[in-house]
């Protein structure tokens, strides 16, 4: 790619902040999934995978996700938690359609899919 | 791709030397075995600043830093850390200097740290040109190339008062001024990256680092002067460096930003790597010279200066890797900004390099002015086990010495001129009590005896008889008469050397043979090594 003058290279400029914000961790949203062995059990893997599938075909570039262990709500799980400043949401009985549903809607319009909360919180 | 996990493990020589590269592998075979390869990319960075255990990975955005990271234990971290989630506990790094670390890699930097030079290094990947650029890479460039003209930038650098970084302190602005008002069609810009002083590896880490802001400062130079042609002039034992950067000329030239008409402003230049065979006097820039011409390397007589007659008798500019790497940065803020750093005699920073006895070692980038207390017992951690400071040699051998009764100094270019000593290129090699200042300062006269070119007879009979009369007093032989021999023969080689290394090679003698003159006559007159270092009576044997 040949970068032809000043406008271009700010323009590639963007786009490559963009990615590095997303490996840096300053995102909007921080998505969690939860992938102990209770996870990994009840699919949390294909969660996983239709997450970042979704998030890379809609180009998302404010979320960052990350993984952590059982929270100890073994039989709701594949959960997936979504932070966003001060407010924590804690999706359950996810499946990789689902999860689809909840980057639409959460992290696309900041619409809370109201039926698959299992906790919510702001601190 | 969206990746969610990165997992960055430091390249530069030195993690390279412990295996850095097997840990990439392994990681990534680990990472494709369990099937996450789609999912977190195992990226190189260049160095992280910190002389953390290697090799060690540090795993973003969590910020869990794995050091060092064995080979049997990747599986561990990859099924437990990248898999599952869980931070393996037993293996993160904890050591003393866990605080001053973190610290170093993250958002919130050493409270006394400031990095300009180093902005880049350990945060991107050197070997992708979209992560320089997303860190404002090239835009110095490109604002200067349609917004400036060439006497603007001088003046700008100029301004900036941005002096040398290679040890003679130089200012850069003037340096590139003169080049410009020399009325040549054909001129060169060379950066010296070879770095032969003992001690010093700043550039080396830059160059691994972040190599696409030395290849940018080129570009501005060139077009500040008028110059089409550049040559790094690495030595071939920095075979990181080199690749580093041959992959950036490539990207580079890719991106538009090297070759013929760059960013669509007609303006031309282009960048070629050679290597050096490694010998030290190479690093004085003429001799560096004649050795990019494919001649030996022998120091020419100056004036005229290179910004008269340099690479093929064409004005050239040659700048150290450090003073390039100001450039941009100075360009994108402006003199004013770069003021604000350091002090007004000696404005910026400055990349040090801790080695010796002292607790934590490494490079470490902090404004001007910055004490030799702060450095060593602050930032450095204090003496390693608990010893008692003798000396610190700044700069490397062709340095200064400092002794522990100027710890208090400012460390700038001019503030250590008139101790007669020097802030070099920035190596701190710091040498507690149990070192014999005079088997020190041997080892520092056989390292120029060494390097001598031979060319002019004060340094090289004059290191010879130095290193003589240093192995007579160590073995016990040592005469009266041999101290004022030495403070002789220092005093006419700083005087009559053809060159740079020869009026340095005797700093350390002169400054040691002053400071600690009892040690010296202990040797001399008892046959005695206070130190118990020379293979002589010595007063801790004798309580023994």
């Amino acid at each position: 790619m040949k970068i032809e003058n000043i406008e271009d290279l700010k323009k590639v400029r963007e786009e490559a902040k963009k990615r590095a914000l997303l490996r840096e961790g300053q995102a909007e949203y921080k998505v969690t999934v939860y992938m102990g062995t209770c996870g990994i059990a009840a699919g949390a893997r294909q969660v996983m995978s239709a997450l970042l599938d979704e998030i890379s075909k809609r180009g998302l570039n404010n979320v960052l996700v990350t993984q952590a262990g059982c929270i100890g709500l073994c039989d709701r799980e594949p959960l997936v938690g979504v932070e966003k400043g001060e407010e924590k949401i804690l999706y359950g009985d996810l499946t990789a359609e689902k999860i689809r549903q909840i980057v639409a809607a959460h992290l696309v319009n900041g619409q809370i899919v109201g039926d698959w909360v299992v906790h919510a919180e702001r601190r | 791709m969206f990746y969610r996990t990165h997992v960055l493990v430091e390249m530069t020589s030195a993690s390279l030397a412990f295996g850095s590269a097997q840990l990439k592998e392994a990681l990534e075979r680990e990472i494709e075995r369990v099937g996450l390869q789609n999912e977190i990319k195992v990226l190189e960075t260049g160095s992280f600043g910190a002389a953390l255990p290697s090799p060690f990975a540090v795993v973003y955005p969590d910020n869990v830093v794995y050091a060092p990271l064995a080979i049997r234990d990747v599986r561990r971290v990859v099924e437990e850390h990248l898999l599952k989630g869980r931070v393996v506990q037993d293996l993160v790094f904890r050591g003393e200097t866990e605080r001053a670390v973190s610290e170093f890699f993250f958002p919130f930097p050493l409270a006394k740290e400031k990095r300009v030079v180093l902005r880049n290094s350990g945060f991107i990947d050197p070997l992708n040109i979209e992560d320089y650029i997303a860190r404002d890479g090239y835009m110095a460039l490109a604002t200067a190339l349609t917004e400036m003209k060439p006497e603007e930038v001088i003046d700008r650098v100029k301004r900036s008062g941005l002096l040398g970084r290679g040890g003679a302190g130089f200012p850069t602005g003037l340096k590139w001024e003169f080049t410009a008002q020399a009325k040549d069609e054909e001129k060169y810009i060379v950066c010296n990256a070879d770095e032969g002083e003992p001690g010093t590896f700043k550039d080396r880490l830059i160059l691994e680092g972040d190599p696409h802001s030395i290849l940018e400062a080129m570009a501005i130079a060139g077009y500040a002067v008028g110059a089409h042609e550049g040559y790094v002039y690495v030595r071939a034992e920095y075979p990181q460096s080199i690749r580093h950067l041959e992959v950036a000329i490539q990207q580079a030239e890719e991106y538009g930003f090297l070759g013929d008409n760059i960013l669509g402003t007609g303006f031309a230049f282009r960048v070629k790597v050679r290597k050096g065979a490694g010998a030290y006097v190479c690093g004085e820039e003429t001799a560096l010279l004649e050795s990019i011409e494919g001649k030996r390397g022998d120091p020419r007589v100056k004036p005229p200066y290179p910004p008269q007659r340099g690479l093929w008798g064409k004005p050239t500019v040659i700048n150290n890797v450090e003073t390039l790497a100001n450039i941009p940065p100075i360009l994108l803020h402006g003199p004013d900004w770069f003021r604000s750093i350091g002090t007004p005699t000696c404005p910026g920073t400055k990349v040090f390099t801790l080695t010796g006895n002292v607790n934590n070692l490494g490079l470490i980038e902090v404004p001007m002015g910055i004490t030799l207390r702060e450095l060593v017992f602050e930032i450095g951690g204090g003496v390693r086990g608990g010893h008692a400071l003798k000396l610190v040699q700044t700069g490397g051998p062709s340095g200064g010495t400092m002794t522990p009764d100027l710890l208090d100094v400012p460390m700038t270019f001019d503030v250590l001129t008139k101790y007669n000593s020097s802030l070099g290129s920035g190596a701190l090699t710091v040498i507690d009590d149990t070192h014999c200042v005079v088997d020190v300062v041997k080892s520092f006269g056989e390292f120029f005896l060494h390097e001598s070119c031979g060319k002019c007879t004060p340094c090289r009979i004059g290191n010879k008889r130095i290193v003589e009369i240093l192995e007579a007093i160590t073995e016990g032989k040592g005469k009266s008469e041999h101290l004022d021999e030495l403070a002789f023969l220092g005093k006419h080689m700083k005087m009559t050397a053809f060159c740079g290394l020869g009026q340095a090679a005797p700093n350390p003698l002169l400054r040691c043979l002053a400071f600690f003159r009892e040690e010296f006559e202990a040797h001399v007159k008892e046959k005695m090594c206070l130190a118990g270092v020379c293979s002589l009576k010595s007063p801790k044997k004798v309580r023994a």
